[in-house]
C-alpha cells in the first residue's frame, strides 16, 4: 500500500467527522483515527472483562442458593455474563484486537475491570442487591451505549442491556421477598443494601471535573451522558424503588429537591474509590488470582483442543 | 398424573439430575474457556429443570433438595464424584449422558408411564447435546496432546468402577436393563477407541458401588456437597426465598 498522504489522511478524517456528527455508526471496515480505536478497545476490554470477574462474586453463591428457583435463576444469571463476555471479546476483535491479547492484560493488571466486583458477597442477599443496584446501575450506564457511535458495540449492547433488565428485575423481586420475609431476612436484605449502595454510585465513575476520557468520548458519541447525569438518573430511580422494597438507603443527606426535580444526596467517599481501583480493595487480589488460576489451570484444555484441530484439519475456534 | 408416577423412579432420576447440576454448578467462574463457562452451565440448568420437574412430581422439590438426609437421597455414585480437573469432569459426563440418552430415549419410547415420558421426551433432546459436547471433548482430550491423552486416560479409569451402577434395576421403571448396559458399553466404547483411549479393564462395580447410590449409600464427599447445598436453607426453617 502506498503511503496515506496527510491530504488523504484529513479526507478520511472529514468523512470520519461527518459520520460522527450526523449519528450514522462507524463499522469495522471503517476509517477511524488510532485514538478512536484505542478508546473503544480499552472501553471495550474493560467492560468485558467485568462481565467475566463479574461472575464470581455471584457464582460464590450458586452452591448455597436456597431454592431450586432461586438457583436456577442465579445460574442463568452467571451463564449471561460468560455470554457477555463473549458478545464483547467479539466487538473488541472487530477492531483488530484478539481475546487472548486482551485477557493476557487482565491478568497482568494492565487493564481494568469494573471496581464493584472487588466487593465480597457476604450473604444470600448480596446476589439480590448485585441484581437491584449494580445490574441496575449497570444499565443506567449501559443503554445510552446502545445508540454509540461504534456499530458492532451498539449492537451488542442491545443484547445485553435485554439480558440486564432481566437481571435487575430478578434481583429486586428477590430482596422483596427477602424484605417481606422473616426478621432475619428482612435485616439479611437491609444489611446488603447497606453495604452495596454506596460502591454502586461509585459505579458511574468520578465526578466530571475528574473523569480523564469523558470529554473526547462524548465527542465521539462512543459516550452520550456525563458520569454525574448518570448518577443522578440512577439515584432519582432508586428512591422510590427503595421505599416499595420497604427498605432504606443508608445516606441521611437523601431528600427530594423540588427545585432540581430530582434526589439531593451525601457526598461520595472517593478516597474509598481511588483506593479500590488502585487495588486495595477487598476482593482485588482474589477476583484476579481466581481468574488467572482458571485461565492456567486451563491451559491444557485449550492446548488439547488446538493439537486436535491441527491433526485433524479443523480451524481453530 | 401423580398418581402414576413411582415415587423411587422420580427420586433416582431426579436425584442423578440435581447432584450433578449442583457439580457442574461448581465450575462457574473455573472453566479453562469462557464457551465452556456456558456450555457446563447450560447443561447444569437443563439438569436443573429436569430435577424440578421430577422431583415436583412426588413432593415439594425444596423439601427433598434441602431436608432430606444423605441417607435418603437416590443418586448413582457416579454423579457426587467431585469434578476434578476438567477430564475428570469429562469422563462423568461422557459415562452418565450416554446413560440418561439411552434410558430417556426408552422410557420416551414406551410412553406409558405417565408424567416420565412426558419429562423423558422432553429431556432426551437436551441430553443429546450433552452426550455429544462430552463426546467432543472426549476426542479432543484423548486425541489432544500427551498430557490431555494421559489425564482423560486417568479420568476414565477412575470413574469407571461407578458405571456399573447405572444398570442395577430401578423400581417403576420398565426398561430392559440388560439391552441398556450392552448399547451403553458399545456407545462408549466407539468413542473411546476413536478418542484414542483404550476402554478401561478395572470392575465396574465394587463391595460398596453395585447399587449403593441408589439404595442411599454415598461416597465420602456427597457428604459435605449436601452440608454446603442445604445450610442456607436449613438455617431459615420455614422460610420463603
Amino acid at each position: 500500500m502506498t503511503a496515506v498522504t496527510a491530504d488523504t489522511q484529513e479526507a478520511y478524517q472529514a468523512v470520519f467527522d461527518a459520520a460522527v456528527a450526523s449519528d450514522e455508526r462507524i463499522e469495522p471496515r471503517d476509517w477511524m483515527p488510532e485514538a478512536y480505536r484505542a478508546t473503544l478497545v480499552r472501553q471495550i476490554a474493560q467492560h468485558a472483562h467485568s462481565e467475566i470477574i463479574g461472575m464470581q462474586p455471584e457464582a460464590n453463591w450458586i452452591t448455597r442458593a436456597p431454592s431450586l428457583r432461586r438457583k436456577a435463576i442465579l445460574m442463568a444469571k452467571v451463564q449471561d455474563e460468560a455470554g457477555h463476555g463473549l458478545y464483547l471479546y467479539s466487538a473488541a476483535e472487530t477492531l483488530g484486537t484478539s481475546r487472548d491479547e486482551l485477557l493476557d492484560k487482565l491478568h497482568a493488571g494492565r487493564q481494568k475491570y469494573s471496581s464493584i466486583f472487588n466487593y465480597p458477597t457476604l450473604t444470600w442477599a448480596d446476589v439480590g442487591a448485585i441484581g437491584w443496584l449494580v445490574d441496575g446501575a449497570a444499565i443506567t450506564n449501559q443503554v445510552p451505549l446502545c445508540r454509540c457511535s461504534y456499530g458492532p458495540y451498539a449492537r451488542a449492547m442491545v443484547r445485553i442491556c435485554k439480558e440486564e433488565s432481566f437481571h435487575q428485575r430478578q434481583g429486586y423481586e428477590s430482596l422483596l421477598a427477602l424484605s417481606r420475609g422473616t426478621p432475619e431476612q428482612h435485616a439479611m436484605a437491609q444489611d446488603a443494601v447497606n453495604r452495596w449502595w454506596w460502591p454502586s454510585l461509585m459505579m458511574f465513575g468520578p465526578p466530571d471535573d475528574e473523569s480523564s476520557h469523558s470529554a473526547q468520548s462524548m465527542a465521539w458519541k462512543i459516550k452520550r451522558h456525563s458520569n454525574d447525569d448518570l448518577r443522578q438518573r440512577f439515584v432519582d430511580i432508586c428512591v422510590p424503588q427503595a421505599e416499595a422494597l420497604g427498605l432504606t438507603l443508608p445516606d441521611p443527606d437523601l431528600r427530594w429537591n423540588e427545585e432540581r426535580g430530582h434526589y439531593d444526596f451525601g457526598p461520595i467517599d472517593w478516597t474509598e474509590f481511588w483506593d479500590v481501583l488502585k487495588g486495595n480493595g477487598p476482593c482485588n487480589e482474589q477476583r484476579i488470582t481466581q481468574r488467572r488460576r482458571a485461565h492456567e489451570d486451563g491451559a491444557w484444555v485449550r492446548d488439547a483442543a488446538a493439537a486436535y484441530a491441527a491433526k485433524h484439519g479443523e480451524a481453530t475456534a | 398424573m401423580t398418581a402414576t408416577v413411582n415415587t423411587a423412579a422420580a427420586l433416582a432420576l431426579g436425584d442423578d439430575a440435581l447432584v450433578l447440576s449442583h457439580r457442574l454448578g461448581e465450575w462457574a467462574g473455573h472453566a479453562p474457556v469462557l464457551e465452556e463457562e456456558v456450555a457446563l452451565a447450560n447443561i447444569a440448568l437443563d439438569l436443573l429443570g429436569q430435577a424440578r420437574v421430577l422431583l415436583s412430581l412426588v413432593g415439594d422439590e425444596d423439601e427433598l433438595a434441602y431436608l432430606r438426609e444423605e441417607r435418603a437421597f437416590r443418586n448413582v455414585q457416579l454423579v457426587e464424584q467431585p469434578n476434578g480437573d476438567f477430564a475428570h469432569t469429562i469422563a462423568r459426563q461422557l459415562y452418565f449422558s450416554t446413560y440418561q440418552r439411552l434410558l430417556y430415549g426408552r422410557l420416551a419410547a414406551a410412553g406409558e408411564v405417565g408424567d416420565l415420558a412426558g419429562l423423558a421426551a422432553k429431556a432426551v433432546k437436551e441430553v443429546a447435546y450433552h452426550q455429544d459436547h462430552a463426546e467432543q471433548w472426549t476426542l479432543r482430550l484423548g486425541d489432544g496432546t500427551p498430557e490431555s491423552h494421559e489425564r482423560m486416560l486417568r479420568a476414565c479409569t477412575a470413574l469407571w468402577r461407578f458405571t456399573g451402577e447405572l444398570f442395577q434395576p430401578v423400581d417403576g421403571l420398565d426398561v430392559d436393563w440388560r439391552e441398556l448396559e450392552s448399547d451403553w458399553l458399545a456407545s462408549v466404547t466407539a468413542v473411546l477407541e476413536r478418542a484414542t483411549l483404550p476402554v478401561p479393564d478395572g470392575p465396574r462395580t465394587g463391595a460398596w458401588s453395585a447399587g449403593a447410590g441408589r439404595q442411599g449409600l454415598h461416597t465420602e464427599s456427597f457428604g459435605r456437597m449436601l452440608a454446603e447445598m442445604q445450610h442456607l436453607h436449613r438455617s431459615h426453617p420455614g422460610a420463603s426465598w
